[in-house]
């Protein structure tokens, strides 16, 4: 067990001891030295923070009072993350600082730039505070260095993750609104299909048109693929299951507009030609749904 | 699990519930050729709105149940199949062939009434 | 961050329907969206199912777990079963509508984004698959 130079206590009171004796102290002891020279001198320090933050120009999108409440947070985060050797709580913090400032238009530059610029202001206290002991400088930014680089680590790839799910988000909402699930006539969806589908736009197509099915009690559905140049197997598997699973749903689909590139590849797949409703064009598919559902009326009345 | 089997005219219909075992699913198979052969149904309706996972054995005993009630001369549709359990059943290669389906209840009444008319 | 752990243990069919409805419950809750959570409850299905057929007891792990910033769910079964023979002829099948024999692997593989698979004849077998939110 390491000889103990002094308590955490009595910091402010430090003895002109050998260096050999200071050489004694765990690292832990050093940081938590360090965790209660941050908590002494919070409010000196924040000021210090949010002064080099307005001189670099960032978070200029946030205003004053904002920049100074979030400061406050950050710093304590920051202390505690220190102090108890655990990164949990600022993750957390971290993922939710982001959810609040991503909307206010808060870039990754700007967040990385302030954890930094927290890291060498409490860093240049240190030097300032240990300038007389060189040796225990050393050692307390030894303890201090890879928790405070752990942190800054935390902050910024939290905010990256957060932006990164809205960006996905907001995609989501693109490919919704830009592939229409269209009722045109009583019982009958049409589905066109314009430009290139990867796995997740068909994924994303069919949920809807499952949807759609169910919402409008729809019995014949039109895909048109005539606006689709290519399609590679995995994406032309999707076209069939969404076939299958639309007649799951007491469905029947017609596939219009089918080059033969296209017809050329399901066949590769296996899939049966024969067993699809395909038409030429998209009004040629529209006439034969009309066809399907005016026969079923007309079977029940001629039964009669 | 007691699962309702309601009489409507020539047609019985079966609401399946969720969470159904395996034993569940075979009494089931059973407990519906009994009634179609006591009622001299000509229709049975499959309702498994409540079904919110549909997987391979359960496939399989409708299937079953459908071959059966055919051979007794009755006609079988299956509704209710939820927009997401259909997708993931496709998905396994799950596609119910030679079963008939429908949307629902209604639908799946107005196929049976159709079909028994064609059939006299 | 550490996430709790779900283990239901596989001997009779009632407990195929204890882990699916688990999966699904684990899904909800940990905010993946109704469709995933029925394409995870129907692997676990499968995967039980097979755990039953096959090696007549085992194991359906669940966690929720993280990713690249998104959220998932891990499932894992496990089993001290027979082992597969043939692991690449059980992934293989490729895309034809079959689904009614053999061990349906290739349908759970396309239900979920990630899968693994570890068996050897008569140690057992381990599937391994991911659900990440879309």
């Amino acid at each position: 067990m390491a000889k103990r130079e002094s308590s955490p206590k009595d910091s402010g009171a430090r003895n002109n001891q050998a260096p050999e004796l200071a050489s004694s102290e765990a690292p832990s002891e050093l940081l938590r030295e360090l965790v209660a020279h941050l908590r002494q001198n919070r409010t000196q320090l924040r000021e210090e923070w949010v002064g080099r933050i307005s001189e670099t120009r960032l978070l200029t999108a946030m205003t004053k009072e904002e920049i100074f409440a979030e400061a406050t947070s950050v710093y304590d985060s920051y202390v505690e993350a220190l102090e108890t050797e655990t990164f949990e709580a600022l993750q957390a913090y971290a993922r939710n600082l982001s959810e609040r400032i991503i909307p206010r238009g808060v870039e990754t530059h700007e967040v990385v730039g302030i954890v930094l610029l927290l890291r060498d202001v409490l860093a240049r206290s240190l030097f300032a505070k240990y300038q007389t002991d060189f040796k225990k400088l050393n050692r307390i930014l030894d303890a201090y260095e890879p928790a405070a680089n752990r942190i800054a680590n935390t902050v910024a790839v939290g905010f990256v993750q957060e932006r990164e799910r809205v960006i996905r988000q907001q995609q989501e909402a693109i490919r919704e609104l830009s592939t229409p699930v269209l009722q045109v006539r009583e019982r009958l969806l049409i589905l066109p299909i314009i430009g290139v589908i990867d796995p997740q736009r068909a994924r994303q197509l069919t949920e809807q048109l499952l949807r759609g099915i169910r919402t409008n009690r729809a019995k014949v559905v039109v895909i048109d693929i005539t606006g689709v140049a290519a399609m590679d197997v995995t994406v032309a598997n999707h076209l069939v299951q969404t076939v299958e699973a639309s007649r799951l749903l007491g469905a029947t689909v017609i596939v219009t507009g089918l080059s033969p590139e296209i017809a050329q590849t399901l066949v590769t797949i296996g899939v049966d030609l024969g067993k699809m409703n395909t038409v030429g064009d998209l009004q040629g598919g529209i006439e034969q749904a009309e066809r399907l559902l005016g026969y079923k009326v007309m079977a029940v009345a001629e039964a009669r | 699990m007691e699962v309702p089997i309601l009489k409507q005219g020539e047609f019985l219909i079966a609401m399946f519930q969720a969470a159904l075992s395996d034993a569940d699913l075979e009494n089931l198979r059973r407990g519906l050729l009994q009634q179609v052969v006591r009622f001299r149904s000509r229709g049975v309706i499959v309702d498994v709105t409540a079904m919110d996972v549909m997987d391979s054995f359960a496939s399989r005993t409708l299937r079953e149940i459908a071959h059966m009630i055919r051979l007794r001369g009755a006609e079988t549709v299956i509704v209710g199949i939820q927009p997401e359990v259909a997708f993931a059943m496709v998905q396994l290669g799950l596609t119910l062939e030679g079963v008939s389906t429908a949307l629902d209840l209604e639908e799946g009444l107005a196929y049976l009434i159709e079909k028994s008319k064609i059939a006299d | 961050m550490s996430a709790a752990e779900i283990r239901v243990p596989i001997e009779s069919d009632q407990d195929i329907v204890s882990a699916r409805q688990a999966g699904r419950t684990l899904a909800i809750e940990f905010g993946l969206s109704g469709v995933d959570a029925t394409f995870i409850a129907t692997a676990i299905s499968e995967l039980a199912r097979n755990i039953l057929a096959y090696a007549r007891k085992g194991e359906i792990m669940l966690r929720a777990i993280h990713g690249s910033g998104r959220r998932g769910i891990l499932v894992v079964a496990s089993d001290r079963g027979p082992g597969i023979r043939d692991i690449q002829q059980a992934l293989r099948d490729g895309f034809s509508t079959s689904g009614s024999l053999g061990l349906g692997l290739p349908g759970v593989r396309r239900l979920m984004d990630e899968f693994e698979i570890e068996s050897r004849p008569g140690r057992g077998t381990t599937v391994s698959v991911k659900k990440w939110k879309q």
